[in-house]
């Protein structure tokens, strides 16, 4: 009970009490989203690979800076860059792209803004070439960041293929498989393997000779008997999960893992000859009038959060690039990270790998044109 | 006829006003179609066609006018291998299903009651209120080595059979777009048949079978022609079935454009694909509808 400024007694009863707790609970509760919608959401449209936008990756980002993501998605970098192609400038303010195409983007000059390395944990990486990837920098300075990557090898069934069998590329041409091989509908990292096989290493399976490229189309065309069919990340996901194919070129644990995710028998290693790295950067275009939320973003995909969030993205899962968030994916999901060989000190951690010289980054082809490699390919699903 | 209107008639500078507010009557419901077709089918046309003639230097494209695309098209083994297959394909899907569709129409147009005949009409519609492609996943699953049907030939000991990602999975995804389309059509154009003609051939002694053939079919000919014609159509600029029941091996027109612009914003060869896909639909739809309205000798 209390007294009014005019000498009143005011009675508080417990029903009153309640209304009031009640009306400054819902205050306190609700003040910040009506801050939110005071204030304007940034829409932030992004072109990317599908997934990256997704709630399981930018939900967080957009709860903590009133964003919200407007994605495009593509299939493969020539799709990405068609749909740069075909929209004005300012459609987009962020791309995602596979490191090879950064490149392109980066040599065409108008496209995607030069970045400030000191905004980004460079110090953090867990491998050097990861602060001065390929195709990333140009005359010094910085366009694109990596984000993640994953490796592709053999990716099988693991009731019909043995895992040291799969740990050589020929056991595509195994009678085990025979009509049951798959290829993801991509030359670049199918023919990227077969090079493998055949033994093109120095430099790249991507950088070589005629004569090697000669002998590369002759041991593909011997391996179209044991094909299925070509299929992308739908239809491989499908095929190795109802078992129609029980091994896959061209793929690795980026569709196995969500496959395996699923119930499904399956698994990816690096064989001996060799894997392949596919690399996802960020770059800010040019045109945006978003740059500083959008380099945000690229900031907060390199912090422990976001490559925890990038690890166990469910469209497909990648390697962290950085310590500290390879440390924070053992904390908060160590059989993840077990599963993908992320822990410190197993045989088969990315980084230790590419420190082996068994990986090979993903390229486009350096002494044919991209155009003779597709052709190639095309002849091959005819064949 | 009244006096006035006969006046008005016999007046020559009248009558050539009335044909004239008629055409100009005429032309006004006209004009949104043109407008449109005009709009949405020959400038979209002519630009891919003139795209067809662009070249692509790093990853861009330049106007131009230059063959090369067509020369280099035309020179691969590859490309005519996906054409004669495309056109295979789709012939056979067109003659499959105007088979299967026959029987179904013929029916629906003189076995069955009024309302039996508008309820199957609704049945056949309500396919296309599902996604083309979700249908088609469907059948992914229906199809595969552990799929329904091998599940059930599993029971008798029989199998697996080979049905996703080969021709006949291809065939079967074809028939899943067209098939109703083809009977609703058919249906139609036999539901139009005067049965007058029907009965005077029964009357003259004409079997069942040979009344289907020389007079039914006959009739029923321009129906059953289009409906044959939008199977083909349908079939022929398909990607979704060749891809996802066919596995892209060998791969259709339709996947070779996809694949042609993967190599680098090969665009321009890609419009080589599509416009020679056009031309051979307009060839198959003109010599089609030619036959159709043919008149007997």
């Amino acid at each position: 009970m209390a007294k009014s400024d005019n000498g009143k007694r005011i009675r508080t009863t417990r029903r009153k009490l309640l209304q009031y707790s009640g009306a400054a609970a819902g205050v306190a509760l609700f003040t910040p989203y009506v801050h939110r919608s005071w204030a304007q959401t940034v829409e932030l449209n992004m072109l990317s690979w599908y997934g990256l936008a997704e709630p399981d990756m930018v939900e967080e980002f957009e709860a903590q800076n009133n964003v919200k993501f407007k994605p495009k998605y593509y299939a493969g970098g020539d799709n990405m860059l068609a749909a740069l192609a075909q929209s004005p400038a300012g459609t987009f303010d962020i791309i995602h792209t596979d490191a090879e195409y950064a490149r392109i983007l980066i040599e065409r000059g108008d496209l995607v803004d030069e970045l400030d390395p000191a905004d980004y944990p460079f110090d953090d990486m867990q491998h050097d070439d990861f602060t001065k990837f390929p195709g990333h920098w140009k005359d010094g300075k910085l366009y694109s960041v990596m984000t993640r990557f994953g490796h592709l090898g053999v990716s099988y069934n693991t009731e019909a293929v043995t895992r040291e069998e799969a740990m050589s590329y020929d056991v595509f041409w195994s009678p085990k498989v025979k009509g049951k091989v798959g290829h993801f509908d991509w030359h670049l990292p199918n023919l990227g393997e077969v090079s493998l096989l055949n033994g093109n290493t120095d430099p790249s399976p991507f950088d070589i000779s005629d004569a090697a490229w000669d002998k590369l189309k002759e041991k593909t065309l011997t391996l179209k008997p044991q094909v299925k069919g070509f299929f992308d990340y739908g239809g491989t996901f499908a095929s190795l999960k109802n078992g129609e194919i029980l091994a896959c070129v061209g793929i690795g644990d980026w569709v196995t893992g969500v496959v395996a995710k699923d119930g499904a028998p399956v698994d990816s290693v690096v064989p001996r000859e060799g894997g392949i790295q596919w690399t996802e950067s960020y770059s800010i275009v040019s045109s945006s009038t978003k740059k500083d939320m959008a380099k945000k973003y690229i900031q907060y995909t390199l912090t422990p959060p976001g490559q925890v969030r990038s690890a166990n993205m469910a469209a497909y899962p990648g390697f962290c690039v950085t310590k500290s968030g390879q440390a924070a994916l053992i904390e908060q999901t160590p059989d993840e990270a077990k599963r993908t060989s992320q822990m410190p000190g197993m045989a088969n951690h990315p980084v230790t790998l590419i420190k082996e010289g068994r990986i090979h980054y993903r390229d486009t082809p350096k002494q044919q044109s991209l155009e003779d490699w597709n052709e190639f390919w095309s002849e091959y699903k005819n064949a | 006829m009244t006096d006035d209107t006969a006046g008005r008639i016999a007046d020559p500078s009248a009558a050539s006003s009335a044909r004239g507010r008629t055409g100009l009557y005429a032309l006004v419901w006209r004009v949104p179609l043109l407008v449109w077709q005009f709009l949405f089918f020959v400038v979209p046309l002519a630009f891919l066609v003139y795209l067809s003639f662009w070249l692509v230097k790093n990853y861009r494209m330049i106007p131009g006018f230059d063959a090369i695309n067509w020369v280099k098209m035309y020179s691969k083994g590859y490309f005519w291998d996906a054409y004669y297959l495309t056109f295979a394909m789709a012939a056979v899907a067109t003659v499959v299903a105007s088979a299967l569709a026959f029987p179904c129409a013929y029916a629906l147009s003189f076995k069955v009651s009024e309302t039996v005949r508008r309820w199957a009409i609704f049945f056949l519609i309500i396919p296309f209120f599902t996604s083309y492609l979700v249908r088609i996943y469907a059948w992914q699953v229906i199809l595969a080595e552990n799929g329904v049907i091998n599940g059930l030939l599993a029971l008798r000991d029989l199998g697996p059979v080979a049905m996703l990602n080969t021709k006949f999975g291809t065939l079967v995804g074809y028939l899943t777009l067209c098939m109703p389309l083809v009977v609703i059509l058919q249906t139609f154009s036999l539901a139009n048949v005067d049965r007058n003609l029907i009965e005077a051939a029964h009357n003259l002694g004409c079997g069942r079978i040979r009344t289907v053939f020389t007079v039914i079919v006959p009739l029923a000919k321009v129906g059953l022609i289009i409906g044959a014609v939008f199977c083909f159509i349908l079939s022929f600029g398909d990607f979704v079935s060749p891809y996802y029941l066919g596995g892209s091996r060998p791969p259709t027109l339709s996947i070779l454009i996809i694949d042609t612009t993967k190599s680098g914003q090969q665009w321009p060869k890609a419009a080589v694909v599509a416009v020679t896909m056009i031309a051979t639909l307009l060839v198959v739809a003109f010599a089609a509808v030619g036959a159709a309205y043919r008149k007997p000798k």
